[in-house]
């Protein structure tokens, strides 16, 4: 009986009750709603980083990545790619020669990063061929082709066809130029990728470079799926296969991405925090309300046998069901209205230039996924206990002669 | 048999630092089945000494004895479980649970002493057709008279089968036919059922109605009459 008056009691003053779980309500869905915002942008951010810019695995020779240096590369790629290939979990494998060079239009001139890639392994790597905007994904025969970002071809104020030339290093420490000609235009949600990447075939680069057709600088190893444990399994095996490679997962080559993904729920609980800490005082101001407006009430019901405990119990109930119930509708708005936007998404193109600057799409699809609403109920839930606690200490510090004294 | 059993009982508050006695060396007996009424002027201690006897204050000085068993001795929890099961409480301004209907404010107190939903329910209905409320089992105080109210009331101090019930001025916010009704209700308790009553009043009705009457003056018992 005392959960069923419990219950009753918070709809005893129904506009102060319902003013403060519109409070919970609200400040509850801005939590979720923002939670499954920043996990949608930020999961997209890790998938698109993936997709177009790292792989899940990448190999290098060692002290590559520490001197990106041309003479460190990986001999009998090809053939460490079909092993590779081989291991359990493992999609695809693409090798890479990559090369720092000078490119100049007729205009002006920019430092880039070569990617020497071969088109139909590099297919399955990377998502770079379905982001054209122009021409075309190395097809036909065209005679060197180059591959350029939107905003590098701006930079440049170059178009398709346009001619280009690069300068960089061979492998004999000479300095080699190429004449290539614009044959696609492709631009990823990073502008920073777009502005200083080039691709070309990588039979172009072998003649041009001077570095064995059976040697490369990286090899993008694309697995299955997104699972974690896959990735640190297949990761495993690799270092353990390649000991004198250096095998890295994605976390280790774009560390960035990996904190701003490990940070995002922390951020989260913090948010939340707040949030639920500006809520736990109006609470706790509208159970003092409740008690201090009951005092005769529950002065004759210490009179007539009620303990403290169930006074104390009766107290936290109410509280805590006030706040579960605006708690319930918060999570509930929170997860439709994200539910909406997952599938329509939230377009901040207003905003592109700053977002594609750090990589970030410009549609946000928030993901809201049953962790959150558990997170986020219990959150409420302690709120709730956190905020009884003090009113209800004060109801069971009444004195039940001293209470019915009282007119009220 | 003595229900109740009080020596020299003092009660002293204090009030803008000046110390009242509120209770002055009261020795008093209560026996099983009385309809006692206690009488006095405002501040005269009739209050002050029901509280006492109900547990709800502790003395300054003096014993109560409530079956043998000494108050003093009971400690804050004690107190409150040992109310729940020897006192009935009856109330001026009712003070039912505003939010459970007249049947679940008598069922409560069986509730809090642990008797199953089938006897609650049972014994509800029976404690509200003896005050005359069995077709109101399901309404709300606020959907019933004062009158109404009070009879409700004094079923859920009897829900407890307690060995009296104190009633502070029962008939103090009732017209004269309800109080008169709920005197009825309370005689007939009393006389069929030998439930001792112990009334707090300014109520002449009550007075005559009492088959004992304890005046109060300035905390002191000045007469104590039994009457036919």
């Amino acid at each position: 009986m005392i959960i069923s008056i419990s219950w009753r009691n918070i709809w005893r003053n129904k506009v102060r009750s319902l003013v403060i779980i519109a409070a919970i309500t609200i400040g509850i869905f801005a939590g979720v709603f923002t939670w499954a915002f920043y996990r949608g942008m930020v999961n997209q951010r890790v998938q698109t980083a993936i997709a177009t810019e790292s792989s899940h695995i990448q190999i290098h020779a060692e002290k590559y990545r520490e001197n990106p240096d041309q003479k460190f590369f990986i001999k009998n790629i090809d053939s460490i790619a079909a092993i590779i290939l081989e291991t359990e979990g493992v999609k695809a494998v693409s090798g890479r020669i990559m090369v720092n060079a000078m490119i100049t239009s007729a205009e002006t001139g920019a430092g880039v990063k070569i990617n020497a890639i071969d088109p139909e392994m590099e297919k399955q790597v990377t998502n770079t061929h379905t982001k054209l905007t122009a021409g075309d994904y190395f097809a036909g025969d065209k005679k060197t082709p180059l591959l350029i970002g939107e905003k590098l071809a701006e930079k440049l104020s170059v178009k398709l066809r346009s001619r280009v030339v690069l300068t960089f290093q061979a492998m004999d420490g000479t300095l080699t130029t190429g004449l290539f000609r614009v044959g696609g235009i492709y631009k990823t949600a990073n502008s920073m990728i777009d502005e200083t990447n080039v691709f070309m075939k990588s039979s172009d680069a072998v003649k041009l470079i001077g570095i064995s057709p059976d040697a490369g600088h990286e090899l993008a190893v694309m697995l299955m799926d997104n699972d974690a444990e896959r990735l640190n399994l297949v990761t495993g095996r690799l270092k353990a296969a390649f000991p004198g490679l250096d095998v890295a997962a994605w976390r280790e080559i774009m560390p960035e991405v990996s904190i701003v993904e490990e940070s995002m729920d922390l951020m989260m609980y913090v948010f939340m925090g707040v949030i639920l800490a500006a809520l736990i005082f109006g609470i706790i101001n509208t159970m003092l309300m409740a008690v201090l407006e009951r005092v005769k009430e529950l002065g004759m019901l210490m009179a007539v046998g009620m303990n403290k405990s169930r006074v104390f119990r009766m107290i936290m109930l109410e509280t805590v069901f006030l706040t579960f119930t605006g708690g319930v509708f918060g999570v509930g708005a929170g997860y439709l209205i994200s539910l909406v936007f997952y599938h329509k998404g939230i377009d901040l193109s207003r905003w592109a230039d700053a977002y594609e600057k750090l990589g970030y799409d410009t549609i946000v699809y928030p993901v809201i996924e049953f962790d959150i609403a558990w997170q986020v109920a219990i959150m409420v839930l302690v709120t709730g206990v956190l905020a009884a606690v003090y009113p209800a200490m004060k109801a069971i510090r009444l004195k039940p002669a001293d209470s019915l004294r009282i007119d009220m | 048999m003595k229900v109740i059993e009080i020596r020299n009982l003092v009660k002293d508050y204090t009030d803008s630092a000046i110390q009242v006695r509120a209770v002055n060396q009261v020795d008093l007996i209560i026996e099983e089945g009385e309809f006692t009424a206690v009488v006095g002027p405002s501040g005269s201690g009739k209050t002050t000494l029901l509280n006492l006897l109900g547990g709800l204050d502790l003395p300054t000085g003096g014993e109560i004895f409530i079956n043998n068993i000494r108050l003093n001795d009971l400690t804050a929890t004690g107190l409150i479980d040992f109310r729940l099961y020897n006192i009935g409480f009856v109330f001026q301004a009712y003070n039912l649970i505003p939010v459970l209907t007249a049947g679940e404010n008598v069922e409560f107190i069986m509730e809090l002493q642990g008797k199953p939903r089938s006897e609650r329910r049972k014994r509800s209905h029976e404690l509200l057709e003896s005050v005359g409320l069995a077709d109101r089992i399901d309404s709300r105080p606020s959907k019933l008279s004062g009158g109404q109210q009070q009879r409700v009331a004094v079923a859920r101090a009897l829900a407890s089968r307690p060995r009296f019930i104190l009633a502070d001025e029962p008939t103090a916010n009732l017209d004269s036919v309800s109080a008169q009704n709920l005197l009825d209700i309370m005689e007939k308790l009393n006389h069929d059922e030998k439930i001792t009553f112990i009334f707090s009043t300014h109520d002449v009705r009550v007075v005559r109605k009492a088959r004992r009457v304890i005046t109060l003056e300035d905390g002191r018992v000045v007469s104590d009459v039994r009457q036919v």
